[in-house]
């Protein structure tokens, strides 16, 4: 189960000392870009309409982790805001809490989006480096809500259709 | 123990005896993608469709109404991609000139009560209008909806909203989702199946309902279920028996009471939809475009009540109002009617049918400093343009349209 330990620079997205809430996919993805289906080109957009955060796709790395407030992901149901991030090499979101949508489109395509209901801007230091442990359900020593069931399976099989395979 | 609706719309669809929290295989009646993540739905059936990447054709289209037609290369190229992909599947596409594909699944009558519908529609939830079951996905859920009629679900808990009373003559049913807004703000129904009860749903009209539910996404709501009334019935020559209610004695996992008694109409200021204030707070703030349509003000009766306010008025000098009705059927309608004149002579421009303002692009975007008011669902900084949007109903739009300024309804009727 070592594939559930993720290690990385922590991305807190803050404001005024507050974990940024309500960010919705206009400001991860923005709609002008829609038209774009090549994964590899959705990166360079990311978060470009996140205001205090445009450079992200700038400096991201690959294997960082992103640390956010409630509702992260509102909005719309494209799926290039999950793949904008999983283009960069991104490895994990954590937030309180997600539009429902966009949960399961991370879901979907295996990539982590953990809850963490009590995630404090304070509690973290922005860019340094973290463990995301998925199977303790810990972020750094603070801790987070477990993946559902469903949630590992997919992960596992790597994807929605991967895991449908699984089943037959 | 009764049952949510919800649940017991799930369980007609295959997902056995469930309950909030529990995660399911559930049937789709209605499987969609739109001319926006259509193309990325083709993709993904490319890679895993097989030979078969279809499960029933007779239930699985395509509504292109986000960029209609398109007015970009990309755009135009996906939407004929989507084209001919549905071709060699025997798809039925409705297709640029169609309108808003949510609207057409109800006026078409596949999504009636106790059906379910997905699709690349954030706001496909709007199907909660008529008691049925509706969700946005993305593409990837979406083509294996295609592929295999049905989603993993987790049901959601459900909550019962009571709305008490009845709202002041001139308040619409976006004022309504307006005042829900104000008081759930976007985090307290998060995730959640909401059932709506009371005075104002049971004698709702359908365009009403559409409305109303159309904010659930703004909410954060799984959905918003309306029990369908007596017109919503009508509207699909169906009985009562053949719809789906939640039990008498269903559990909630919160109930909540909202007074509308005497509600006046309300706006969404900048820069989200739960920013919401009286319409009379902002009367001072001058106004350089008006935006009617989209999937929550785009029906006959928004744009027949909008002619109505506006026959023998003008638009104030400088302020473009923009006017998109939902679905050709509409536009036909207007046309026909007489409608249209009464719009166009006040001095609106008109809009093939579509979603409009909401996917960059149909009816133009605003620019940095330009103050919209919009019937539409959305104000997020950036979503609608550069400029800034207050979201309001068709009353106050076309009152600050001819007067320039945000206004209310009645004071239209001193000019």
């Amino acid at each position: 189960m070592a594939l559930l330990k993720l290690q990385g620079r922590l991305w807190v997205l803050q404001r005024d000392g507050e974990l940024i809430s309500d960010i919705d996919t206009d400001m991860i993805f923005h709609n002008q870009y829609l038209a774009i289906t090549d994964i590899a080109k959705m990166g360079q957009y990311s978060f470009d309409n996140l205001e205090g955060f445009k450079d992200f796709a700038q400096l991201a790395q690959p294997d960082d982790i992103i640390l956010a407030g409630d509702n992260f992901g509102s909005g719309s149901s494209r799926q290039q805001a999950v793949d904008c991030f999983r283009c960069l090499g991104v490895k994990a979101i954590i937030a309180r809490s997600y539009g429902a949508i966009y949960k399961r489109n991370a879901i979907n395509s295996a990539f982590p989006v953990i809850t963490m209901p009590t995630a404090k801007a304070g509690d973290f230091k922005h860019m340094e480096t973290t463990v995301l442990d998925m199977d303790r359900g810990l972020l750094g020593s603070a801790k987070t809500e477990p993946m559902s069931g469903v949630q590992k399976d997919i992960f596992f099989a790597g994807g929605l259709f991967e895991y449908a395979e699984t089943l037959k | 123990m009764g049952r949510t609706l919800i649940e017991k719309i799930i369980t007609a669809h295959g997902g056995g005896e469930c309950t909030g929290g529990d995660v399911v295989w559930m049937g789709i009646d209605n499987r969609s993608a739109r001319d926006f993540a259509g193309a990325n739905v083709v993709g993904n059936l490319e890679k895993y469709g097989g030979e078969s990447p279809i499960d029933d054709p007779d239930k699985t289209f395509f509504t292109f109404d986000c960029n209609v037609p398109a007015n970009t290369i990309p755009y135009a190229t996906n939407q004929h991609r989507i084209r001919l992909f549905a071709r060699e599947q025997n798809l039925r596409i409705w297709d640029v000139d169609a309108g808003i594909g949510s609207h057409v699944v109800i006026e078409e009558g596949l999504g009636k009560p106790g059906t379910t519908t997905i699709g690349t529609d954030s706001h496909l939830n709007i199907m909660g209008a008529v008691g049925a079951f509706g969700q946005g996905m993305g593409d990837v859920d979406t083509a294996f909806a295609f592929k295999s009629g049905k989603v993993w679900f987790q049901v959601p808990n459900s909550v019962r909203v009571t709305l008490k009373g009845m709202p002041a003559p001139g308040t619409e049913a976006k004022d309504v989702a307006l005042a829900m807004l104000k008081e759930f703000g976007s985090h307290t129904l998060l995730g959640r199946s909401v059932e709506v009860q009371g005075e104002w749903p049971d004698q709702a009209a359908l365009s009403d309902c559409i409305t109303f539910s159309s904010l659930g996404t703004e909410m954060g709501a799984i959905i918003i279920l309306l029990p369908p009334n007596q017109k919503v019935l009508n509207a699909f020559g169906m009985k009562k028996e053949e719809a789906i209610y939640a039990d008498g004695d269903a559990e909630y996992e919160k109930e909540y009471t909202l007074d509308i008694t005497g509600l006046k109409p309300l706006l969404a200021a900048p820069p989200n939809p739960h920013n919401v204030h009286s319409v009379s707070e902002y009367k001072d703030t001058a106004v350089d475009g008006v935006f009617i349509g989209s999937c929550t003000n785009g029906t006959y009766e928004d744009m027949a009540y909008a002619a109505k306010l506006l026959k023998g008025r003008k638009v104030a000098e400088g302020v473009m109002l923009k006017v998109v009705p939902a679905t050709r059927k509409t536009w036909t309608r207007l046309l026909h009617e007489g409608l249209l004149a009464d719009l166009f002579d006040a001095g609106a421009i008109v809009s093939n049918a579509g979603c409009g303002g909401c996917a960059s692009g149909q009816i133009g975007m605003t620019g940095l400093k330009e103050v919209q008011v919009s019937t539409s669902n959305r104000n997020f900084t950036g979503k609608q343009g550069r400029g800034d949007t207050y979201l309001a109903g068709i009353g106050t739009a076309v009152a600050s349209a001819v007067l320039g300024r945000i206004a209310t309804v009645h004071e239209l009727e001193e000019v």
